[in-house]
């Protein structure tokens, strides 16, 4: 028998406010355990949430992005269950009226992924066990930074369609800057529900749901580990169990929760201490007009507009601020080819290597045009604006002062290049010899020996035509 | 509505309460007698009648997203039961 | 006159005249409530002797010395709620009622005892024992804040700050013959008030007279952005605005509050009350409130699953007194809460955990609220016809020590003119208006429509001018 693997995603994103959904304390990812906290997001008694406006502002934009129809009038829900990671015993979240519901996400390939809703919610704290003192410690710095759930229907079927959509969803979130969704540090995290059944079937299979999903590849591993998993059983006659199940990096294979974390009973209601959200129709008026070109469209426009290839727009549109790093650059003049090579290259290049985003950059669109100019106009050879590149990168310095500085403006001066080109062809008369021999290579070896003598600094088109002239004239 | 002790015992596991066996039974008797009386509301119809959680039409009440100085950690550790310098302690509760 | 048989605002006046000294003042108060203390048990905690001297210029009430409920977040003082689960918990931050009123150069000289969590109508349920009822030392103080009311009654403060979820100011001020009021849900910041039910919760004053409260809550009203239900209205001219002025007022006498099970002598007192609104020029009339029958279940769902989900907090993890003895986490919790909290709050939240379980939200919880927004739709009806509400505050006066607790049904119902103002966030004041044969308070409850709070003050203190029932003391030989 075939089988098809039915999955539906829970993803949670950290919003990049600065600071927390129910109080004022930072939202900065580390610091010293329990030093970003303060009563109200320690759960102190009498204490009392108010909601952050930018949590809303964000979560209403990622439901736009996301086609979602948004609640005019929205509320908030406790979720009530004991666990040391959070404070008050229960979890400001939204059952019955989240935010946005109904969205939809192409994922490319003719294939749509329904969002069945997106609510606001906070995160818990963090717990580490600490074994020397054998105690659980608890930090709350993580205690109310603001969460955007975003739940599907369960419309994938493969883990390639899990990914696509994944990479879908955080390229939209950062274009929005409503995240950063960087998963190593967990501010963009993934439950899993899979079920299976046979090809063809319209019911669906009993589901486990695999929560600690961190990285793509742990998401791809334990959907193909847990999908054959469940296949086995059913091949065996066996049932699968409705169940929690958690992914093990280590082992490879996932394993179920304990029966008492099953048991669940959260006793949701409305959150008295919150009054409802409603949004009005100015306010999503407002929200729209600032939703950016998203990074799908950007490729379309690069390809369309400079007839960039499919390859580079995707490149330069793989991060925000990359795509406006490109555009600001194609408006000082460069040309689109030439800025795509350099942002995949270098620029690339030397953000890895200082490990560094692109929205931290310093180097300006005005510096990179600048260079590109110079090496356009027969001012600075290619191999030498690299080096000036990587010089100028970390501070944005100046590329003229640099060159003028280091010497590094490209000769031009035919009269000098013929003098050199001479004194090449009398010291080397066996690679003159090799060459009216129609030894190509020996053309390349003498182009070499003038670059050195020039320092690298002469233009190669001139060195090129003057060697020719010389060699035919001999 | 008739209060079982099974009931009992699940909604004081929910609460993370355990009522020695004469309490529990009862209580069981008082949950019965009290819950009994709610269902007097049975009687009202409130077909098509809106859940009133808050009282006042207050709505969008929010702050702005400005960060304060949290506050010093050793005063929110202080009243801790079990803490070290820098975190509050309990039995091992990770997996 | 003694300094204690003053008033509030007359006690301020004098310290403004200097007539009298702001440390005499605080004397007088620190020796009655230490004669009182073994008698009565209204505090919990006493602070002083020495005070540093208020700037009396900082408000009308400058320099006059009160006390808090102890479910009030006082900053470094110990606030207990009257629970050992709370242990020697000592808040690092102030309840905003308590900033407001130390920048109003407020002396506190301690914490009040007061039913465990708020929870209880007796004043029995503290971990601390019992408040007596000044009036007679047999009988309960009323609850939940009787500490606050005897402590007034006996004077020795001079105004304190309760706390009402569904009458726990208003009935404990009826009981102890003195005038409490709970102003409309929202103006007065929640912020560092230990929850019980969040949705009802709202703290105001007792204090002898009318015009005191008033003043009181001139200080404490008013928009505070750290409560997002605290509502954004002009506070602070309660006082100024009194009049005692009654003519053109329409006052509705519910009868639904007037039938069965109201103690015939509670009833002849608050009609007599009737009959002094109704020579002051207001027009008195009865009307039907049927609604009344479904105030006390509807309340008590909603306030016991507030609870459940307010009271998980105290988990022995974070604050408060962790039980010994415990193999893991899970009986760390349970070992805690199960002998951290006495019996009347395990029953509420027992009962808030199962009207909000799964199977069962719907037909209690949902319903609950659904019956609220008829009952709030009755009393908006009824304040279309009628500019106040007067209703007794209890069905009868204080009741013996010991008497209540036994069934907890029976002491649900006693609440049964209380708490429907909660339910639809009004404000509502109880003003003595006599006193029974066995020589015990009885109060009258005025209650506005939302907003109303000065209306209702306007009404009480007219009603004082022409009677003498708020310049009672018991003066109790059990005191000495």
């Amino acid at each position: 028998m075939t089988w098809e693997t039915v999955i539906g995603l829970e993803t949670h994103v950290e919003l990049a406010t600065k600071t927390k959904i129910f109080c004022s304390c930072t939202t900065q990812f580390g610091g010293d355990p329990n030093t970003h906290c303060c009563p109200v997001c320690t759960g102190m008694p009498g204490t009392l949430p108010v909601l952050n406006e930018k949590v809303l502002e964000f979560a209403v934009k990622a439901g736009l992005a996301l086609n979602c129809e948004i609640t005019r009038r929205s509320q908030f829900d406790r979720k009530n269950y004991f666990y040391p990671d959070l404070p008050k015993a229960y979890q400001i979240s939204q059952l019955y009226l989240p935010i946005c519901h109904d969205g939809a996400v192409d994922i490319g390939g003719g294939k749509t992924i329904r969002i069945h809703e997106l609510h606001m919610e906070e995160d818990a704290g963090k717990l580490v066990h600490d074994p020397w003192l054998d105690q659980t410690k608890a930090d709350y710095n993580r205690c109310g930074v603001p969460l955007i759930e975003i739940v599907t229907e369960p419309d994938f079927r493969s883990a390639e369609e899990v990914i696509a959509y994944l990479e879908q969803l955080r390229s939209t979130l950062q274009y929005l800057e409503v995240s950063d969704c960087k998963m190593q540090e967990g501010s963009l995290r993934c439950d899993v529900n899979l079920s299976v059944r046979p090809a063809g079937s319209d019911t669906f299979g009993t589901r486990t749901e695999m929560k600690n999903l961190n990285s793509f590849k742990a998401i791809s591993r334990a959907i193909a580990y847990e999908s054959r998993r469940q296949i086995e059983l059913l091949e065996e006659g066996k049932r699968v169990v409705q169940e929690t199940r958690r992914w093990d990096e280590n082992k490879d294979a996932t394993y179920a929760m304990r029966s008492k974390e099953n048991a669940q009973d959260y006793r949701y209601f409305p959150e008295p201490d919150i009054p409802p959200v409603e949004i009005s129709e100015a306010y999503l008026e407002r929200l729209r007009a600032e939703q950016p070109e998203m990074a799908q469209a950007r490729q379309a426009r690069y390809q369309a507009h400079w007839g960039l290839p499919a390859y580079d727009a995707q490149m330069v549109t793989s991060q925000k601020a990359l795509a406006l790093f490109f555009e600001a650059t194609v408006a000082l003049g460069a040309q689109p080819k030439q800025v795509s090579n350099w942002i995949m290259g270098e620029v690339l290049g030397q953000l890895s290597a200082h490990g560094m985003e692109a929205k931290d950059m310093a180097l300006t669109p005005a510096t990179l045009a600048r260079l590109i100019a110079l090496v356009q106009e027969g001012k600075l050879n290619r191999n030498t604006a690299v080096k000036v590149f990587e010089a100028v990168f970390a501070t944005n310095g100046d590329v003229d002062a640099y060159i003028r500085e280091h010497g590094l403006e490209q000769v031009s001066d035919t009269g000098l290049v013929s003098s050199v080109v001479e004194q090449v062809l009398a010291a080397n008369e066996k690679s003159v010899a090799d060459f009216k021999a129609g030894k190509e290579k020996a053309f390349g070896f003498l182009v070499g020996q003038v670059m050195r003598q020039l320092k690298g600094q002469a233009a190669p088109a001139v060195v090129n035509q003057l060697l020719r002239e010389q060699l035919e004239r001999q | 509505m008739k209060i079982t002790e099974e009931m009992v015992d699940y909604i004081s596991q929910l609460s993370r309460l355990q009522l020695p066996p004469e309490e529990k039974t009862a209580m069981t008797a008082e949950l019965e007698q009290i819950v009994g009386y709610m269902d007097v509301l049975n009687t009202l119809d409130t077909t098509d009648v809106e859940p009133l959680s808050h009282v006042f039409p207050v709505k969008n009440v929010m702050r702005a997203d400005q960060v304060v100085p949290s506050y010093d950690r050793a005063s929110l550790l202080a009243g801790a039961p079990a803490a070290d310098k820098d975190a509050f302690l309990v039995p091992k509760a990770v997996e | 006159m003694e300094l204690y048989e003053l008033t509030a605002l007359e006690l301020a006046h004098k310290l403004h005249t200097g007539e009298v000294t702001q440390q005499e003042a605080a004397d007088t108060a620190l020796s009655r409530i230490h004669a009182a203390q073994p008698h009565n048990n209204a505090f919990i905690t006493v602070s002083g002797p020495a005070f540093p001297a208020a700037d009396l210029s900082a408000s009308p009430l400058a320099g006059v010395p009160m006390a808090y409920k102890d479910n009030i977040c006082t900053r470094g003082t110990t606030t207990t709620c009257a629970s050992s689960i709370l242990g020697q918990f000592s808040p690092c931050y102030d309840a905003t009622v308590v900033e407001c009123l130390s920048a109003a150069g407020a002396v506190s000289l301690g914490k009040l005892n007061m039913d465990e969590f708020a929870m209880g109508s007796t004043s029995e349920t503290s971990c601390f024992g019992p408040v007596k009822n000044p009036w007679d030392l047999t009988r309960v103080a009323g609850g939940s804040s009787g500490g606050a009311a005897a402590a007034v009654a006996h004077r020795e403060v001079w105004y304190a700050i309760g706390s009402d979820t569904g009458g726990s100011i208003r009935q404990p001020a009826a009981y102890c013959g003195v005038t409490g009021m709970k102003p409309t849900y929202g103006t007065v910041s929640r912020y560092g008030l230990i929850a019980y039910a969040s949705s009802l919760d709202q703290m105001g004053p007792i204090a002898p007279s009318a015009a005191d409260c008033a003043a009181v809550l001139d200080l404490i009203q008013g928009k505070d952005p750290r409560d997002g239900t605290s509502l954004d209205i002009p506070a602070g001219r309660l006082l100024d605005s009194l009049t005692g002025d009654l003519r053109g007022k329409k006052i509705g006498l519910p009868v639904d509050c007037y039938g069965e099970g109201l103690d015939a002598e509670v009833r002849s007192a608050v009609l007599a009350a009737a009959e002094v609104l109704k020579a002051r020029g207001a027009a008195v009339e009865e009307f039907a409130l049927p609604v009344m029958n479904y105030v006390v279940p509807t309340y008590y769902i909603i306030a016991a699953a507030e609870a459940s989900s307010n009271l998980s907090r105290f988990d022995g993890v974070k604050y408060g007194w962790r039980a010994e003895g415990y193999a893991d986490l899970g009986e760390l919790y349970t070992k805690t809460r199960t002998q951290g909290f006495g019996s009347e709050v395990k029953r509420r939240i027992l009962l808030g955990t199962f009207v909000l379980s799964s199977g069962y939200y719907d037909a209690y919880y949902k319903k609950a609220l659904q019956v609220k927004s008829l009952i709030k739709q009755a009393f908006d009806d009824a304040f279309t016809k009628y500019d106040l509400l007067l209703t007794p505050v209890a069905p009868t006066t204080a009741p013996k020590l010991g008497e209540s607790l036994s069934d907890p049904l029976k002491m649900y119902l006693s609440d049964i003119y209380t708490v429907s103002v909660n339910l639809a966030g009004l404000p509502a004041l109880s003003m003595p208006c006599g006193f029974d044969s066995k020589g015990l308070p009885i109060g009258a409850q005025l209650i506005g429509p939302a907003l109303g709070d000065g209306m209702v003050l306007d009404a009480a203190y007219g009603y004082q001018q022409d009677t003498h029932w708020h310049r009672h003391i018991p003066q109790g030989g059990d005191l000495k």
